[in-house]
């Protein structure tokens, strides 16, 4: 496997509570990996350690190490804005900025000066809207608050707004959650459209989307990683008791 | 369904009483509010001619003659927007830093904490100190001492009031721009800064109202004069002064006229406020509800 994330005995803890217990998995490159299980499992505190958002929180405290290609996000010399340039995040609510449409599509490339003049801003807008198939609808309301949009679009907007920094890794928290079912299914045809080309990470509670979406499946289990692997293998002939149980919905 | 009454009885006379309360609260409140209002109208207006407005006092102003108060208008709007100006500019990093990078920590409640105490000290207490600098310094009472101390006494309320808008940031927000790379400075420009618009708007309004208000503060480092400023380090009349020297008058031509001057500010505050309020209407078209 061509791993684009190795995790490597991760320990994290909340004051005093431990949420991930040695976690060690690998993420393939490319692919769209689910990460499933209850809630409280560790599957979204899992997910902040890849761009350092756990960090963010007060009182924490994580050991071992998590490598993107092969380098350690939490190396003491690493700057963490290029950490989350490279990772980028689809949150589980769409958080547009609070600005118009076009500048939440430009702030990302503003801020790493990723092109030389207005025209090239304004083409990258217009390519990365497209992208995330959001161009048609808005192109003659770039100025209008980001806000104006539904959540839908402002999901879409997200997208945009993230893939427009060129990350290597989009990482989603249940990024359909907030969404109507329309909008749901446009935002996971656009991942499906972009794992070609993007290691996409999942986090989501539910069966269905990780069954449409995903190519690695991670199961979680009280901060444990319970069993991964090609999502063939564990949907269909799971190893372990418990990842059986959950697939049959018995928790 | 009669073995309950007794105590709905008891809850709903307790909302009547609390509701009435509170009606009553508003009924003090508006009242003096309208009777103050009354007062400086209905004393003030007679007195507030063209001449009040567009003239610096005469000779034999102060025994009811010619004149005005242009000087103390003037002066005093320098002052404010002078301090105001100043006091900005510390209070929006201080604000911001405090947000960033001190948070609900042990040393940002230091800093709030001494913001709170010195936005509790009398503004003449202000004016003494500002009054002691000056003849360590040997300056003279002038419009720059002036805009010096009305910074200091804007200072807190300002940073206060900024804090508190500031801290309601929504979370959400700011980790959308951290995800993109952004770094906390940069989130704090970038993005604090223009959700909180409004709010820092309204926050400095406050402090704007509480500047050209104050009377205290300014009377040793301003001084008062019948001239307008011409530079910074001239001496300075404004209204608050303006108002207090009038109303000591014993010309009853001159106390009126103290009315007017009171009037005057009064109206500046409220054409302050209501521009302010409507540019932070124009403002808020970005900002995330």
């Amino acid at each position: 496997m061509d791993a684009h994330i190795q995790v490597k005995n991760l320990d994290a803890y909340y004051n005093k509570q431990q949420a991930l217990k040695n976690v060690n998995i690998e993420i393939p490159k490319n692919q769209i990996t689910v990460i499933m299980g209850p809630s409280g499992c560790g599957k979204t505190t899992l997910l902040k350690t890849f761009n350092r958002f756990f960090e963010l929180t007060e009182n924490t405290k994580l050991t071992g190490e998590v490598l993107v290609d092969g380098q350690n996000i939490y190396d003491k010399d690493v700057d963490v804005t290029e950490v989350r340039k490279v990772v980028g995040l689809l949150a589980q609510r769409p958080s547009p900025l609070p600005m118009s449409i076009y500048d939440n599509v430009v702030y990302g490339m503003h801020l790493h000066k990723m092109k030389k003049d207005r025209k090239e801003y304004k083409e990258a807008v217009r390519h990365y809207l497209e992208i995330a198939g959001l161009y048609e609808e808005v192109k003659k309301r770039m100025h209008d608050p980001a806000t104006s949009l539904s959540i839908g679009q402002q999901q879409r907007l997200c997208l945009a707004r993230g893939l427009a920094v060129e990350p290597e890794i989009i990482l989603g928290d249940e990024p359909t959650s907030a969404l109507d079912p329309i909008s749901s299914q446009n935002i996971e045809a656009r991942l499906l459209e972009l794992k070609q080309q993007y290691t996409t990470v999942i986090v989501t509670h539910t069966l269905r989307q990780a069954k449409r979406l995903a190519d690695y499946v991670i199961y979680m289990y009280l901060g444990e990683v319970i069993e991964s692997g090609p999502a063939k293998e564990v949907f269909g002939n799971p190893k372990h008791e418990r990842t059986k149980q959950y697939l049959e919905g018995l928790f | 369904m009669g073995m309950k009454k007794n105590r709905l009885e008891r809850r709903h006379l307790m909302e009547a009483f609390m509701k009435a309360l509170m009606y009553i609260s508003f009924v003090i409140v508006a009242g003096a509010l309208g009777l103050i209002l009354w007062t400086i109208i209905s004393r003030g207006l007679p007195s507030l001619t063209w001449d009040m407005v567009s003239q610096v006092p005469k000779g034999g102003y102060y025994m009811g003659k010619e004149g005005g108060i242009l000087n103390a208008i003037i002066g005093s709007l320098y002052l404010a927007a002078g301090g105001t100006l100043l006091a900005i500019l510390l209070s929006l990093p201080i604000a911001l830093y405090l947000k960033t990078y001190l948070g609900q920590s042990k040393w940002g409640e230091y800093v709030r904490l001494s913001l709170d105490v010195l936005w509790g000290i009398p503004s003449i207490v202000y004016g003494a100190f500002g009054f002691a600098l000056m003849i360590a310094f040997g300056m003279r009472a002038s419009l720059l001492a002036g805009i010096l101390v009305l910074a200091l006494v804007e200072l807190p309320i300002m940073t206060r009031a900024m804090d508190e808008v500031i801290r309601r940031m929504p979370a959400d927000l700011e980790h959308a721009a951290l995800a993109l790379g952004s770094t906390k400075f940069e989130v704090a420009l970038n993005v604090v800064t223009r959700q909180m618009l409004p709010g820092i708007v309204t926050a400095i309004l406050l402090a704007f109202g509480r500047g050209i208000g104050d009377a205290a503060s300014v009377l040793f480092t301003a001084g008062y004069t019948d001239r307008i400023p011409t530079s910074l380090m001239r001496p300075t009349a404004s209204l608050p002064l303006a108002v207090f020297f009038q109303l000591g008058s014993p010309y009853p031509e001159v106390r009126e006229r103290g009315y007017a001057a009171a009037l005057i500010l009064t109206i500046i505050v409220l054409a302050v406020s209501f521009g302010a309020r409507w540019l932070s209407g124009r403002l808020n078209k970005y900002t995330i509800k």
